[in-house]
């Protein structure tokens, strides 16, 4: 191996190992930008999308938007609103990434939220400290996740079902908890902040600097193992194209947001900001650098082959569930932080539908194998950007019709296209690449 | 019954080998893989009666037979992904017992299945350490792994490979083919199992495959090669195997300038001239 020149060798190659060795000639290659480049279009043209869908809508609907309410949908109050509406969703679709990467479904996974939220604010109004409820809250996740991956994983019942049933029992918990009809309330500050709450101006820049430090640092790591396949002036790009978006973010966020008749100025970066990408972070973590993560992509990818690898499926599984049920409880704070309480309809309705839906459009898989956490942010933020700006527009003619964009109606409809659009892009990217 | 009268045969084909290996060293030395007496029945169906079977190092090992005649299920017993009713295992001269596919991986066994067992979604290097990662402080080393499969497709001369960082969907059969039989090949591996593994190639590929099968064997690895095509296995193959409802209908080896007809007829009777099943057998 030390043999191995790192340029493919124009003339004769050189004897034994060593030349085979030179034939993985792109392996080899020092990469130049338009290497890469034209590397990545070749990708895209094979059908591997990944989350650039979900990137062009964003910026499709931001441009939509922002031209059409320019003074209210590109302001700094809705920018960071957006973000708070967004988190839950968010959180929740990258609990059940784990289980739709092996190909299951988990439907409960807002309930389970539900649930945990549950458990978590009545064990605070009982006087519980923070710390004590909060183990509650994700025992009790951990519980329904043991249940659940139980059934599907020893029990053999299809996931579909197995939670489908778990929606009517959760749900019923969920009422016992609560007693029908009521809301607990939530007085802790902490819970309370995690949604809704903003950092001060300097903690925003402290954060800020850290979280590019970071991920300068593993930039320039990735570099240095891939052989010169990944330029350095890609590593360049990437980190100067997020030092500019992270500093012009924090300093716009640093700015006052109240109205004008606001009694406080709001200012700093909102928590949920560093709270998801450190969800983030440390699920993709999971997700590609241990062992764990890699046997949920080889589940997925083939069942059988993962098994004759040695892979023990059914704990997988098993585990699998378990995981999506710790992060929705993660969910379930986040759900109840954003109104302060938890009631019957915590991580109801339409919560898991915005959740799967939100994994699939950033370009995860129904069909398991292929997923990566960043897709559930990208595509919660188009899943939450279509609300929030269809609000905004309210009233409008077109072509003589008039019609109520900010109605639940024409708000669900915009939805339910994006996602249908974004599963056949996921359905049509699979044909091509099979 | 008609298969104590076959089994006596195969002792006589099978001392015929023995005595043929004298002469050369190759065949000489302890079986790498002995199996004897195999029994296996799936409910009422009485899949495998009595199979010996050996493996020598070094050597690749035919195994032929009709569909429905025992080798898938034969393999599959030595794999540890179905357990025998009755019989052993002596592998490298201990006896073994195989629960499970990986208490085979663990001595050394590894099986290449015709459906090629490999990940889509997962890159070469990926599919290679599927299973057996190689863990740094709790991390994924895939600097280490991607450097290993490198290397060891390159001691197998492959050639049609670019990147062991293209993922197994932009592969063409052979080149999955040859990931597969690398990915068996990659760490200790003393018998590898090939289960049609030019079932699904064009000329070109299959000759690259037959060729590493070759190299395969040339290292020491005892190889068993699963084959519909006669071609194949005299290519390639130093001894045949023939299966028949189950039985051992020959083991023969091919230095003696066994023909082609006489393996078709040992797959589509069981007996084929001096080879063979004495009587048929009683259905």
């Amino acid at each position: 191996m030390t043999t191995t020149e790192n340029t493919p060798d124009a003339g004769q190659p050189p004897a034994g190992v060593s030349q085979a060795l030179s034939d993985f000639s792109l392996d080899q290659q020092q990469n130049s930008l338009s290497d890469v480049v034209r590397a990545s279009i070749a990708r895209l043209k094979s059908g591997d999308l990944g989350s650039v869908p979900a990137v062009l809508a964003i910026v499709a609907l931001v441009a939509i938007f922002g031209f059409s309410r320019p003074d209210s949908f590109l302001s700094l109050l809705n920018f960071a609103n957006f973000l708070d509406q967004a988190s839950s969703v968010i959180v929740i679709a990258m609990a059940v990434t784990f289980v739709l990467l092996l190909g299951d479904i988990d439907l409960s996974a807002g309930f389970t939220a539900g649930v945990s939220a549950a458990v978590l604010a009545t064990r605070l109004q009982d006087g519980w400290p923070l710390a004590a409820s909060l183990f509650a809250a994700f025992g009790v996740a951990l519980v329904l996740g043991l249940f659940t991956g139980f059934m599907v994983a020893k029990v053999g019942i299809p996931s579909f079902v197995v939670t489908l049933a778990n929606v009517l029992l959760f749900q019923g918990i969920l009422l016992l908890i609560v007693r029908d009809g009521g809301s607990v309330r939530i007085d802790n500050d902490f819970i309370n902040n995690v949604v809704g709450g903003t950092l001060s101006p300097t903690q925003s820049w402290i954060v800020a600097v850290l979280g590019l430090g970071l991920y300068g640092l593993s930039q320039v790591r990735r570099q240095r193992l891939s052989y010169g396949a990944m330029p350095m002036s890609l590593v360049a790009i990437r980190l100067a194209a997020g030092a500019v978006l992270v500093a012009v973010v924090t300093y716009l966020l640093n700015q006052n947001r109240a109205f004008a008749s606001a009694p406080e100025p709001i200012t700093g970066m909102p928590i949920v900001i560093p709270a998801i990408a450190i969800l983030v972070v440390v699920l993709s973590f999971v997700l590609d650098r241990l062992r764990y993560g890699r046997f949920l992509y080889a589940v997925g990818g083939n069942r059988e082959a993962a098994r004759r690898a040695g892979i023990n499926i059914k704990w997988v599984e098993w585990s699998a569930f378990v995981c999506t049920a710790m992060v929705a409880a993660i969910g379930g704070i986040f759900l109840a932080s954003r109104v302060n309480s938890v009631d019957s309809n915590t991580g109801a309705n339409d919560t898991l539908l915005l959740a799967v839906g939100a994994a699939v459009i950033g370009g995860t898989s129904l069909f398991g194998g292929r997923g990566r956490m960043i897709n559930a942010v990208l595509g919660g933020l188009v899943l939450a950007l279509i609300p929030n700006g269809l609000g905004l527009i309210g009233k409008t003619e077109i072509f003589g019709w008039e019609v109520d964009f900010s109605s639940s109606g024409v708000k669900f409809i915009c939805s339910g296209l994006a996602l249908l659009v974004a599963s056949s892009v996921d359905a049509l990217s699979r044909k091509r690449t099979a | 019954m008609a298969s104590v009268q076959g089994g006596h045969e195969v002792g006589e084909a099978m001392s015929e080998t023995a005595s043929e290996g004298a002469s050369t060293t190759a065949t000489a030395v302890v079986p790498l893989l002995a199996a004897s007496g195999i029994n296996k029945s799936f409910g009422p169906v009485h899949v495998l009666h009595n199979v010996d079977f050996n493996v020598f190092p070094g050597t690749v090992t035919a195994l032929i037979g009709d569909n429905g005649a025992g080798k898938s299920t034969l393999i599959k017993c030595i794999a540890g992904i179905y357990g025998m009713d009755t019989g052993s295992i002596r592998f490298d001269g201990d006896e073994v017992h195989i629960a499970s596919p990986r208490d085979a991986a663990e001595l050394g066994i590894k099986v290449v299945y015709q459906d090629l067992a490999l990940c889509d979604n997962l890159d070469i290097v990926q599919n290679m350490f599927l299973g057996r990662e190689i863990v740094r402080r709790g991390m994924l080393d895939e600097h280490a792994m991607e450097t290993a499969a490198r290397e060891t497709l390159a001691s197998l001369s492959v050639r049609t490979v670019k990147s062991v960082r293209q993922p197994v969907s932009s592969l063409s059969g052979g080149q999955r083919q040859t990931v597969a039989i690398a990915k068996a090949v990659l760490g200790k591996s003393k018998l590898v199992v090939l289960d049609e593994p030019t079932a699904a190639l064009g000329v070109a590929q299959t000759e690259q495959v037959l060729e590493l099968v070759r190299r395969l064997a040339a290292s020491g690895v005892g190889v068993v090669l699963i084959s519909h095509n006669m071609n194949d296995v005299l290519e390639v193959a130093d001894r045949v195997c023939a299966m028949y409802l189950g039985r051992i209908a020959a083991d023969i080896s091919t230095g003696t300038g066994v023909k082609r007809e006489t393996l078709v007829e040992l797959i589509t009777s069981g007996r084929s001239g001096s080879h063979g099943l004495v009587d048929g057998l009683v259905g």
